[in-house]
């Protein structure tokens, strides 16, 4: 079997898992974690793209999500216009504005560039915050319209689910399709060295502001379709913490990895669910499996994995042919 | 070994689990929702505290109609994403028949879709007024209305000849929705604001709003905040040598505040609660007996002085247990009857709830109290 069919036949497997899930789950509470795991999926590819390929930290991610959820809150709520196209709105000036600030960013390196995205991320955190007649402020907006086809209205658990996870496919597919590109190499040869990349030829420049912008996109998309389906967005949600938060879930998972994001976004988002047996200790129990799975598999979750089943084959394959010798 | 020791712990835990779980009626579950960790674990935490103190009590008087209680308490951690995960897995998982909470407006109002859906009776005990203005089915709240606040402080204002103030906001929550009342009921009580600034939750210092306060015409400045900031603004006053009179917020009306502020609370008058003087009140007061009980049993159980933050938990499941004790048992009983409460002594006022008001206080609900040798003393 050629990569590319293996490639295909692998997606093939996740999307019919993915909707056959809601199957086993019909009515209980999880499905509505599920959903957030959605659009946390979405956000992780979209950081991942730029971090895990072009090797491009940002810190300041969460505000292309508060972006995306906040020009859908903003507009839906005033003006009669169709939600469907104002998350096209919303995705097209979060990408402007990534692409406009990407020039001057993206010529950072390391800590720098660290400093500046951070600094993004507070600078629109406060914007969010403080235009109290626009955002609504602190207590955040609220009366935000379902989504809805024809009759039918993305207002429950079942509905948003599927509403998320076409989307998250979706992303999937194209951002899987990216990193295989030529455009996915140049990229990768950017992430082992911007000189050696340069000296072959690969627009660097222009290339890392382009996926950032991509990276802004998917944000604020998932950031549209999470305020349609909370119908309700605080600032709170869009800090500092969050950022941080996506940035984990990108490590955890495994740079460079689609599936890793997908990973860890459902590890970060389900474990605080599963740790609430715990009730106060659940931060702690938390903090130290983050510490664990980072000293123990530092190339995420899916490396990892893939680590194990190959020790343990070998491992089997040593012990069969111990046998044979005696 | 190791495995040893983890056997031993797995039968601990599960011998802890298993120990709630002998009574024979089933226990009726509430559900509570408490920013307990995060920016305003301030109010989470005293709010939970009091819950399970007063869960606690009726259980041990043998529950209500001989039903035994049991709160579920989940933690938002002020984040509206995790108030709503929390809130579905109360209806869908633990099928709770009323909520407590959330902690914060925010919170609030991000989980108001989720219950009216679902049509479980819900007791907020933040104090925005957006969460039942206008009125919501199934969302009663406990925490006075800012705009109660704001009435009574300008009341007062307007007694003592006052028409000029500055206001000094914080940019959260509790501050933006404070300046919203303040100017809104300016016009109404004839009051000219000459200056209206505002800082950040965590900012150090507030010399320079102060001074360009001080540069204006305000007869008095009106700090609207929650600590520890307006502590930082009452020494920044007295550090400026700025004679103008200090005005406060409910949002600090506790010991810590002072402790915060030391030589700087001195004289500063704020609309409050009246748990922080419970004590000083008349005997004629109907709160005074809730009142007096609150702040004793919080102070036996958890050595500090019970504020008016647990009191809204308190008084939600005061409220509930009124409710229950008329035959209430399904969400929709619950809420028919609380709809039905009149005059309720509870902790933070009198409550009478009806179809048109799902908040249930007046002004009344607040006293004014000053700061006299590092104590709060009552204004009559």
């Amino acid at each position: 079997m050629t990569g590319k069919k293996r490639q295909i036949l692998i997606f093939l497997f996740f999307a019919a898992a993915v909707l056959l899930v809601p199957l086993f789950f019909k009515g209980n509470y999880l499905l509505n974690v599920f959903v957030f795991v959605g659009i946390n999926t979405i956000l992780a590819i979209g950081l991942n793209l730029l971090l895990g390929y072009a090797g491009q930290i940002s810190l300041g991610h969460a505000a292309f999500f508060g972006l995306g959820a906040y020009i859908s809150g903003i507009i839906t709520t005033r003006f009669p216009l169709d939600p469907w196209l104002v998350i096209v709105l919303a995705a097209v000036c979060a990408g402007a504005l990534a692409f406009v600030i990407g020039f001057p960013i993206l010529k950072l390196k390391g800590h720098y560039l660290a400093m500046a995205t951070l600094g993004f991320g507070i600078i629109m955190y406060i914007i969010f915050n403080e235009t109290v007649g626009l955002t609504g402020g602190p207590s955040g907006l609220s009366g935000i319209p379902n989504l809805h086809i024809g009759s039918l209205i993305f207002d429950n658990d079942l509905n948003n689910y599927y509403l998320v996870w076409l989307f998250t496919l979706v992303v999937m597919l194209l951002s899987i399709n990216l990193s295989q590109s030529r455009i996915g190499r140049a990229l990768r040869a950017i992430n082992d060295s911007e000189m050696a990349a340069r000296v072959m030829g690969v627009n660097a420049r222009i290339l890392k502001v382009q996926i950032f912008t991509v990276s802004a996109v998917i944000s604020a998309i998932a950031g549209s379709l999470y305020a349609h389906i909370m119908t309700f967005i605080s600032p709170a949600s869009f800090g500092f913490n969050f950022s941080i938060e996506l940035l984990t879930m990108v490590v955890i998972g495994g740079l460079g990895s689609i599936y890793g994001s997908f990973l860890g976004a459902a590890i970060l988002t389900m474990l605080p669910e599963f740790l609430r047996v715990f009730q106060d200790f659940d931060i702690i129990i938390y903090g130290l499996m983050l510490i664990l799975m980072t000293m123990f598999m530092p190339g995420g979750l899916i490396s990892g994995i893939q680590k194990i089943a190959e020790f343990t084959a070998a491992k089997i394959k040593g012990m069969t042919s111990n046998n044979a010798q005696t | 070994m190791l495995r040893n020791i983890f056997k031993i712990i797995f039968v601990l835990f599960f011998s802890v689990l298993m120990a709630g779980v002998v009574f024979a009626a089933p226990p009726l579950k509430i559900g509570a929702l408490f920013s307990v960790s995060g920016p305003a674990s301030f109010l989470g935490e005293p709010e939970r505290n009091t819950a399970e103190m007063m869960v606690a009590d009726i259980n041990k008087a043998g529950g209500i109609k001989g039903r035994k209680l049991e709160l579920i308490v989940y933690d938002t951690q002020g984040d509206a994403t995790k108030a709503v995960q929390a809130v579905n897995k109360l209806i869908k998982d633990d099928k709770v028949v009323a909520i407590i909470g959330p902690s914060t407006t925010g919170d609030s109002m991000a989980v108001i879709p989720v219950v009216e859906k679902a049509e479980i009776p819900m007791i907020s005990c933040a104090a925005g007024i957006k969460i039942t203005d206008p009125v919501k089915k199934w969302v009663f709240k406990t925490a006075q209305n800012d705009a109660l606040a704001v009435m009574k402080l300008y009341k007062y204002l307007q007694k003592q000849k006052i028409a000029k103030v500055a206001i000094l906001t914080v940019s959260d929550g509790f501050g933006s929705s404070g300046r919203e009342q303040l100017k809104l009921q300016s016009k109404e009580f004839g009051m000219q604001i000459t200056s209206d600034e505002t800082y950040g939750p965590k900012d150090d210092d507030m010399t320079v709003q102060l001074t360009k306060i001080r540069d204006s015409q305000a007869q008095a400045i009106i700090c609207w905040g929650t600590n520890p900031g307006p502590a930082k603004v009452a020494r920044n006053v007295k550090q400026l040598g700025i004679k103008l009179p200090l005005f406060m917020s409910h949002g600090v009306s506790s010991k810590k505040f002072i402790e915060l502020a030391g030589e700087g609370a001195e004289g500063i008058i704020l609309p409050s609660g009246r748990v922080i003087v419970a004590d000083q009140l008349p005997k004629s007061d109907p709160q005074k007996k809730a009142l007096m009980n609150y702040v004793n049993k919080y102070k036996e159980n958890y050595k500090v002085e019970g504020d008016h933050f647990g009191g809204h938990a308190g008084d939600a499941v005061m409220l509930l247990k009124r409710a229950i004790e008329q035959g209430a048992f399904t969400p929709a009983a619950i809420r028919d009857q609380l709809e039905k409460t009149k005059k309720f002594a509870g902790i933070g006022g009198t409550f009478s709830y009806s179809p048109q008001d799902h908040a249930g206080l007046t002004s009344e609900a607040f006293v004014l109290v000053q700061v006299k040798q590092g104590d709060w003393k009552l204004i009559k």
